[in-house]
């Protein structure tokens, strides 16, 4: 949203210029907000109101700000962003503004100007000349670029519940604990799902090698068959893992189908050099080493699949990003355009994503540690949903509702 | 006894054209326009009044309509800050001719147009005020504050009545005749609120610019082509004298427009 702050003089009471302004403000799909008024005592006295007026575009609002000075409304003077240079390198500048995921305005030569991407833990760069305001993060800042510092001229938007659709993510609590029941829920995230994919929205899914270990692979897989999947977050352990299923039926040696196995890393550990030697995952498909599991239906889907490595990685596997801030460009990236995301089963992954999300994404995490399912939400405090859970469960019925007709619309 | 301003019609005619009445292809006639100012002149000076005359000067066709000169409270003269640059050059001379006679001048901020009593009419305490097509919102609040008085500003949505005269005339007793849709509905409200006794005049009557009248206590000296509108006047006890105006109705004026009251009332305590 756009707003601009509009100040009225005068006997703007006995007029009648306050109720028109307003009724123009709303007959005009803007909105506004009273934020002082001071009514004059007696009969000669002037009274005064600020208000700040917000309408979707800046055209929108621009139009309607001329409107209404016609009738005495006079724009008020605002401070500009304060700024400051950067003093090295990957160094903000003292007492630098520390954005959150929220949409975020910053005000300089008199207008405002919306931060792009909203981004949290960052500071906000001003560029003058092209009239731009971006979210940068320590490796992004160049010694000398403008920061804005204080939290003067800065305006932040906080995403509003919508009113339109009472959908799943307004009508329950945020996390739904172990011992509370899930699948009227869960048919109520197939369904949101459903109207995801109808309306061209972006799913991510980010997955943990639980996922693998604990058999849930197939039903994700069900997913991503249903087109229920546009990108998939996961480390190099989770490919690796899947890759080991697929190619000796094991997970870090374990069958999931054998009761009381027990196996060692061998079969992981040539798993990996087998993809390396088939010189990557699309490689070992379209080769036909790889003939089943999550990278697969991946592969055979166009599944974007994003892989960031960590320390304890074997491997890696080709295509894992390593570094790791190479790693948070090209998730940032991936993640411009998802409209929903489920953080399914990894601590680490789901967090790093969380902090990466625009403040409108639909959000599902599940996971069976609830302090892990409540530190991912909290980013997304009015568009989550926590689920504290095994995730196998949770993604058999969710394909299950997926491919029957118990969903509700 | 009320003191007026009037100026006699040497230099007028239609030379260009800044309201809807004015074309200049339908050009006023000399000598129907000295008759009808004249017989204007004759009957207010027959009236409880004293009129007095400020030279007309060449290129000034307009400065015949001096409620357009500016507002006249007390001693306190506002000149007007014209819209049209066509009108612009009247200022000077009115408020050199009221400094002449003593009045204090108080200018308005240059950027802020008002066009003096053709927009600015007391009705008891109340001054009300006509913006958009010729005075600016803002010029209302500079001149309350000068005055000390309550302003209502009213909104004019029919450009045929660009002025607030040409269609609102309070009368002495509270009340006031006007032609109501030449306001939007807040303003409409606004005088409704304030106004003890409207009478409304009809559209046909309206067009003969049947409220921009001059009242002189108990005396309405108005257009003629208001029938009904006299009938009601002279219902509530008014004597009315209906004049001659077709010339001055091509460039969208009449009795009241002739005329600024000297002062339109006394200081507002």
């Amino acid at each position: 949203m756009f707003s601009e702050t509009i100040e009225l003089r005068g006997h703007i009471i006995d007029s009648l210029i306050l109720p028109k302004v307003l009724d123009q403000i709303l007959t005009h799909g803007a909105n506004f907000k009273i934020t002082e008024i001071d009514v004059g005592k007696k009969r000669a006295d002037q009274s005064f109101a600020r208000i700040e007026v917000s309408a979707e575009t800046s055209e929108a609002l621009d139009e309607l700000i001329l409107r209404l000075r016609q009738h005495g409304a006079e724009v008020a003077k605002h401070e500009d962003a304060q700024l400051a240079s950067a003093p090295a390198d990957g160094v903000f500048p003292r007492d630098f503004y520390v954005t959150t995921n929220q949409q975020t305005f910053v005000r300089f030569s008199g207008k405002e100007i919306e931060v792009q991407p909203a981004m949290m833990d960052s500071a906000i760069a001003v560029d003058r000349k092209r009239g731009a305001a971006r979210a940068v993060k320590f490796f992004d800042v160049r010694k000398g670029d403008e920061i804005v510092v204080g939290h003067q001229g800065v305006r932040v938007v906080p995403v509003q519940r919508a009113t339109s659709r009472t959908d799943v993510f307004q009508f329950i609590n945020t996390i739904i604990d172990a011992d509370e029941p899930k699948s009227a829920i869960i048919r109520e995230l197939a369904g949101e799902l459903q109207r995801a994919r109808a309306s061209k929205g972006k799913i991510a899914v980010v997955v943990g090698p639980a996922i693998v270990r604990t058999g849930a692979g197939q039903h994700l897989v069900r997913l991503i068959e249903s087109r229920y999947v546009d990108r998939l977050f996961a480390g190099n352990s989770f490919a690796a893992y899947d890759l080991e299923r697929a190619l000796f039926g094991t997970s870090l040696g374990i069958s999931p189908d054998l009761a009381f196995a027990r196996g060692g890393r061998e079969n992981l550990v040539r798993a990996v050099n087998a993809i390396r030697e088939a010189g990557g995952i699309a490689a070992a498909v379209q080769k036909k080493i790889v003939t089943s599991g999550i990278m697969h239906a991946c592969i055979q889907h166009n599944v974007d699949i994003v892989l960031t490595g960590s320390i304890r990685d074997e491997g890696p596997i080709p295509g894992v990003t390593t570094d790791a801030i190479e790693a948070q460009k090209v998730m940032r990236e991936k993640l411009t355009d998802v409209t929903h995301a489920l953080l399914l089963a990894t601590l680490q992954h789901s967090l790093a994503v969380a902090s990466m999300l625009g403040p409108t994404v639909k959000t599902v995490c599940v996971d069976i540690d609830p302090s892990a399912v409540e530190r991912a939400v909290e980013h997304q405090p009015l568009q989550s949903i926590g689920l504290v859970t095994d995730v196998e469960p949770f993604l058999r019925e969710l394909a299950d509702c997926l491919s029957d007709s118990r969903v509700r619309d | 006894m009320r003191e007026l301003l009037l100026c006699p019609p040497d230099y007028y005619g239609i030379e260009y054209e800044i309201n809807p009445w004015m074309s200049r292809a339908r050009g006023a006639e000399a000598a129907l326009v000295q008759k009808q100012w004249e017989q204007l002149h004759a009957t207010l000076s027959k009236l409880d009044c004293k009129v007095h005359l400020i030279a007309p000067q060449p290129g000034l066709p307009d400065m015949v309509f001096t409620a357009n000169a500016g507002l006249t409270v007390g001693r306190k003269f506002i000149p007007s800050n014209f819209r049209h640059k066509e009108r612009a050059g009247e200022q000077p001379f009115f408020a050199k001719w009221m400094e002449q006679r003593s009045y204090e001048v108080r200018w308005l901020p240059e950027n802020l147009y008002f066009e003096g009593e053709g927009d600015a009419l007391f009705s008891g305490d109340v001054l009300f005020c006509g913006y958009k097509f010729r005075s600016d919102i803002q010029s209302h609040r500079a001149v309350a504050d000068i005055l000390g008085c309550l302003a209502i500003s009213v909104e004019l949505v029919d450009p045929r009545f660009y002025h607030l005269d040409t269609c609102f005339c309070p009368l002495p007793d509270g009340g006031a005749f006007w032609f109501p849709t030449a306001f939007d509905e807040y303003g409409q409200r606004t005088i409704r609120e304030h106004v003890s006794d409207v009478i409304d005049v009809s559209s046909e009557e309206a067009t003969h610019f049947s409220c921009n009248a001059v009242v002189l206590g108990r005396d309405i000296v108005l257009p003629e082509g208001a029938p009904q509108l006299v009938t009601k006047l002279e219902d509530r006890g008014y004597r009315c004298h209906a004049l001659p105006m077709s010339e001055f109705i091509k460039a969208g004026g009449a009795c009241k427009c002739l005329v600024m009251f000297m002062p339109q009332r006394e200081p507002v305590s």
